[in-house]
């Protein structure tokens, strides 16, 4: 563990790392905390005077429908985040399981995985989730997440492969080996822990992607549905707005490009700090 | 004496060229008694390493041990042994040190934990008894302060340090062999010195048996009890370590003996074996050592099997029927005891 803990430490002492996890941070404080502080996102209380500029009452304005856009982008954080944080957590569990297994029993088993894996990375990742929702009508959040979850452990699965490749043929696996250690250990205790870093590094950098993903599925209306405020689909809603309102989208936008960017800046110091080579 | 490890006639295979299969361990045969030490020596690609690791069946695939060996320890026959009633014995009735201890331990991992690990891979034993058992252990293979070494990971600590720990770690489940795998050579000289003292005392204190690999004639005069020498796959002089070094009359031994540095006597320049070893997938026929024999004769196209050269003493050279195996060897050839 110490070793995560020592990469951590290292991504935090580079200063776009540091960057991004504070950005990151402040996000996912708004986002834990903000709903409560701030307007419903969903009142409209005054529909006849909507699209309000920034001032006083509503720091980000209202939009068309006269809701408070920054309660929405900060509702609408919870959201994404969620989604990613789950579906990540959900992609890269799989990835490693599959990883695991496919370097560690190696043969036939191997062969039949990785196959599969080549096949699903040939088709785009956005296809498969285009294909399903656009006949799965109003989907809940909860199968969005877990249908993003689902299809995002090809690559994990192939790099946690070579890791367990890598590791399996390290003196202390086979040292471990020849003292007796049962399967479960030999797994649990020295490929996993060892390949925790690449698996980190991708998480980070994942839960960008699927921040974009989730914004872009909404944008065209077929991610998360409204009135659950989300970035993608608030973006969505302004363009009719997007000359005389033009903050119901720009403060959504900003949303996506700060936080997918700060996740990309702290997956890519970690990726240094657990990697050298590749700085 | 109880004869606690009998290996006969293991031959360990790998696929060559098309379908056929290469021999690097042909025909090994060797057994251990009680407390006793047997050291292993040879060079690089003898197949003394895959002897090793055959013991526990843990050579690779697509390596395989052919039938027709025998490996035995005590009653128990090794090779009938599959799945968990392998993992039983691997650590338990023999423990395994590497060579190299820089890479042996897990990175992640504190010592204690590791130690521990190996106490619970064959005893049931609650955590804060094994951790006092770890305790014991690193005491006994001579770690200073081992109360905090507990809680240090393997980067924290020196190689000879980490060695000593390697040691704790196959001691853990007690065996009653220890196979020790060229456990000196990436140590300091000085180091080297103490490891094989800790082995000593362990032989002494426990009457554990050792396999001691090595490439080092050095460390094995005065240490261990027999030596067998091992050249391209096979076993090919094998006595009591006192008439070995008294006595060495294989030409191959003879050959190892008289590359080693004098420090007593006259200056000479050093006589090493011409040529290298053969690859296994191309052992010559007849005595393997005949090409690079500078005493081959025409009795050498026929494999020799193992001849007794004298009590406690055999070859696998025809010299010794001849009658020359304890003959003029040439210059430089008497062992540096």
């Amino acid at each position: 563990m110490t070793a995560i803990l020592e990469a951590l430490r290292t991504a935090w002492r580079n200063p776009r790392g540091r960057t991004g996890a504070l950005l990151l941070l402040i996000v996912a404080i708004a986002a834990l905390i903000g709903p409560w502080l701030l307007p419903d996102p969903l009142a409209q209380p005054d529909i006849l005077a909507g699209g309000r500029p920034p001032g006083l009452g509503h720091p980000f304005g209202t939009d068309q429908l006269s809701r408070d856009v920054l309660a929405r982008v900060v509702t609408g954080a919870r959201i994404s985040l969620g989604v990613s944080v789950l579906a990540v957590a959900l992609s890269v569990t799989l990835g490693a399981a599959v990883g695991i297994v496919s370097g560690y029993w190696g043969g036939a088993i191997d062969a039949a995985l990785m196959r599969l894996v080549d096949g699903a990375l040939a088709i785009p990742r956005l296809f498969i989730l285009l294909l399903v929702l656009a006949v799965w009508e109003r989907v809940p959040v909860l199968a969005l997440t877990l249908m993003i979850g689902a299809t995002g452990w090809f690559a994990t699965s192939r790099l946690v492969r070579g890791e367990v490749l890598r590791i399996r043929e390290e003196a202390y696996v086979q040292a471990a080996q020849a003292l007796g250690a049962r399967r479960r250990r030999i797994i649990f205790r020295h490929l996993l822990p060892n390949a925790l870093g690449p698996l980190l590094v991708a998480a980070t950098l994942g839960v960008g992607d699927v921040i974009l993903l989730e914004a872009g599925l909404s944008f065209l209306g077929l991610g998360i549905q409204p009135p659950t405020p989300s970035w993608g689909g608030m973006i969505l809603d302004s363009r009719e707005v997007m000359v005389s309102a033009p903050w119901a989208g720009i403060f959504p936008g900003l949303a996506i490009v700060i936080t997918v960017l700060s996740a990309n800046l702290f997956g890519d110091a970690l990726r240094d700090a657990v990697d050298p080579r590749s700085a | 004496m109880t004869r606690v490890l009998e290996v006969a006639n293991l031959r360990v295979s790998f696929p060559g060229a098309g379908r056929s299969r290469f021999y690097p361990v042909d025909g090994v045969s060797f057994s251990l008694e009680r407390g006793e030490m047997l050291a292993l020596v040879g060079e690089s690609g003898c197949g003394k390493s895959l002897t090793s690791l055959a013991l526990l069946q843990l050579i690779p695939p697509p390596g395989r041990i052919e039938s027709g060996s025998v490996i035995r320890l005590g009653e128990t026959d090794v090779l009938a042994l599959k799945g968990e009633a392998l993992r039983r014995i691997r650590g338990r009735r023999i423990g395994m040190i590497f060579q190299d201890p820089m890479t042996s331990l897990n990175p992640v991992f504190t010592v204690g934990a590791q130690i521990v690990e190996g106490i619970r891979a064959h005893f049931k034993m609650p955590s804060a008894e094994a951790r006092q058992k770890a305790l014991q252990l690193l005491q006994e293979v001579g770690i200073p302060d081992p109360v905090e070494r507990l809680k240090a990971y393997p980067h924290q600590l020196s190689g000879g340090m980490r060695q000593r720990v390697m040691i704790a770690i196959a001691l853990a489940a007690e065996p009653e062999i220890l196979v020790a795998d060229e456990p000196t050579t990436a140590l300091d000289v000085t180091v080297q010195a103490q490891i094989l003292e800790v082995l000593d005392s362990l032989r002494a204190r426990r009457g554990m048996a050792v396999l001691l690999i090595t490439h080092d004639l050095g460390i094995v005069a005065g240490r261990a009890d027999r030596v067998a020498v091992m050249y391209a796959g096979q076993i090919v002089e094998e006595a009591t370590t006192s008439r070995l070094f008294a006595n060495p009359s294989h030409p191959y031994t003879q050959g190892l003996f008289a590359s080693v540095p004098r420090i007593t006597g006259p200056l000479k320049r050093l006589n090493p074996i011409r040529g290298s070893v053969p690859a296994p997938a191309a052992w010559p026929t007849g005595c393997r050592f005949r090409p690079r024999c500078p005493q081959a004769f025409d009795r050498s196209e026929i494999e020799p099997p193992l001849i007794p050269v004298e009590p406690e003493h055999r070859m696998r050279c025809w010299l010794a029927e001849e009658g020359r195996g304890t003959g003029d060897r040439g210059p430089g050839t008497r062992a540096p005891v």
